[in-house]
């Protein structure tokens, strides 16, 4: 007996299976939905609001929201990639973001959702430019939480993965930040080896696996060549994962 | 014949990098040379306009009021003004100060550690340059946008001179910059 039923993305037919968010059937059909707090393997959270999609018109996370029969889904139309645009703007603006500089350049997923929402005008936000801590105790580990974007995929990979619970927020609001669960990560049980210090979980360049910096040359990095998602794309048949930016929507 | 278009460039709190990647554009060049002249920049040395641009291109942000200053004859005086590079979008490296001084003073605190507290400093007059001809340092590093209205913004550092080249193209034929998804790096 099957259980699987159909909703509709972007006017197409998705077949979901029970239990599935609607990221999830999406990402079996091979359609791509943004995402940045999300990664596979971790419960998602629903933080970043990056996965924004309209569900019957009204807005919703689609990592956390559950595939219905039925429901309309609006995933990549100019108003819910703009809504996504100002959110991935925003972090920008919260934390101190210096690409050229940064080890994670090339290989963040910040950065490269930028280049994919196809951020480069100016925004009205201003940059806030704060000044947050840099834990650089530990041999083979060192925060840079200026460039955290709060996603808590460490908190999760380390309490669910590694059952460490290393991580955790501290702080409210503007506040908010990363912080360690001991007088600093040398002092906490953290080890290079856990799934939480792999380059998986942050995807930006705020955990820093010391010594290891800059692995990859440009032109062969993670995103150099390839957009953030391409990997989800490739597996829907008439999909070509080449996304061109429409200039109007951008600089209007 | 159609007149040339004409382009004026500066570098305000930039590092030239921009400018050696416009260089970088190989043999466009000399199309670019049959289709513009170069009117106020550092490749010509002209200080001031001679007349009014139709684009003006930008590199780095304002980090003083020779740079305020400067940005805003730029706006005033080209009808496309075009930021290219980081510095000019987000401040770059030098905006590096504006999170580094978060003190009671941040530009003294600044100062002092460039010329006279760090250990690594040798100036026995112990004297931090104030002599009349050197430009107000702001009290931080503001992006073009935050100053003037900006027309375009052209990522990366600097970004290639085939993005640099596809851009005054598109732009000196009327047609608005180009903003592909493989001309968009922020490194
Ligand atoms: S973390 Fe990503 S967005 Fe931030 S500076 Fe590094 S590369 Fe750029
Ligand atoms: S340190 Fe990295 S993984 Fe952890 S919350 Fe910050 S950005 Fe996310
Ligand atoms: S963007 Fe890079 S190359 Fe251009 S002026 Fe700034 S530091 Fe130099
Ligand atoms: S990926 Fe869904 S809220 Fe972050």
């Amino acid at each position: 007996m099957s259980t699987e039923f159909e909703f509709s993305v972007d006017g197409e037919t998705i077949v979901a299976k029970p239990g599935q968010t609607i990221m999830d059937a999406c990402d079996d059909a091979g359609v791509y939905i943004p995402r940045l707090c999300d990664v596979e393997g971790l419960v998602p959270q629903g933080s970043c609001r990056v996965c924004t999609v309209k569900v019957n018109g009204r807005t919703a996370a689609a990592c956390t929201q559950p595939a219905e029969p039925g429901v309309t889904v609006e995933n990549d139309t100019p108003q819910v990639q703009g809504y996504r645009r100002d959110l991935v703007r925003m972090l920008f603006h919260e934390g101190n973001h210096l690409c050229p500089i940064c080890e994670a350049s090339g290989r963040c997923e910040l950065q490269a959702m930028a280049y994919r929402l196809g951020i480069s005008q100016d925004s009205l936000y201003p940059y806030l430019q704060p000044v947050r801590p840099v834990d650089a105790s530990h041999p083979d580990i060192a925060l840079d939480t200026n460039r955290c974007i709060l996603c808590g995929r460490c908190i999760r990979a380390s309490r669910d993965v590694d059952g460490k619970n290393i991580f955790e927020y501290v702080g409210r609001g503007i506040h908010k930040r990363i912080g360690v669960n001991a007088e600093n990560l040398a002092a906490s049980d953290a080890s290079i080896d856990d799934y939480a210090m792999s380059l998986e979980v942050c995807p930006v360049g705020c955990i820093i696996r010391k010594r290891e910096g800059f692995f990859a040359p440009i032109g062969q990095r993670q995103f150099d060549n390839k957009p953030i998602g391409w990997e989800i794309e490739a597996r829907h048949k008439n999909r070509i994962a080449v996304h061109q930016i429409d200039p109007s929507e951008e600089q209007s | 014949m159609k007149r040339k278009k004409r382009i004026a460039t500066v570098s305000l709190a930039g590092c030239f990098g921009c400018h050696m990647s416009l260089l970088d554009m190989d043999e466009h060049i000399l199309e670019l040379m049959e289709l513009a002249e170069f009117d106020r920049s550092p490749l010509t040395d002209f200080k001031t306009f001679s007349r009014r641009c139709d684009i003006g291109v930008i590199e780095g942000g304002c980090c003083n009021e020779e740079n305020v200053h400067t940005l805003q004859e730029f706006r005033k005086h080209c009808d496309v003004l075009v930021a290219v590079g980081q510095c000019a979008i987000m401040g770059g490296l030098p905006v590096m100060r504006n999170a580094i001084m978060h003190s009671e003073d941040p530009l003294r605190e600044c100062l002092e550690e460039a010329y006279s507290s760090s250990a690594k400093v040798y100036n026995p007059s112990n004297q931090i340059p104030n002599d009349a001809a050197l430009p107000l340092l702001l009290d931080k590093v503001y992006t073009c946008a935050e100053v003037v209205k900006i027309d375009y913004q052209i990522p990366g550092c600097p970004p290639t001179g085939e993005v640099l080249w596809a851009t005054l193209a598109a732009l000196i034929k009327g047609e608005p910059a180009p903003q592909e998804y493989h001309m968009i790096k922020y490194d």
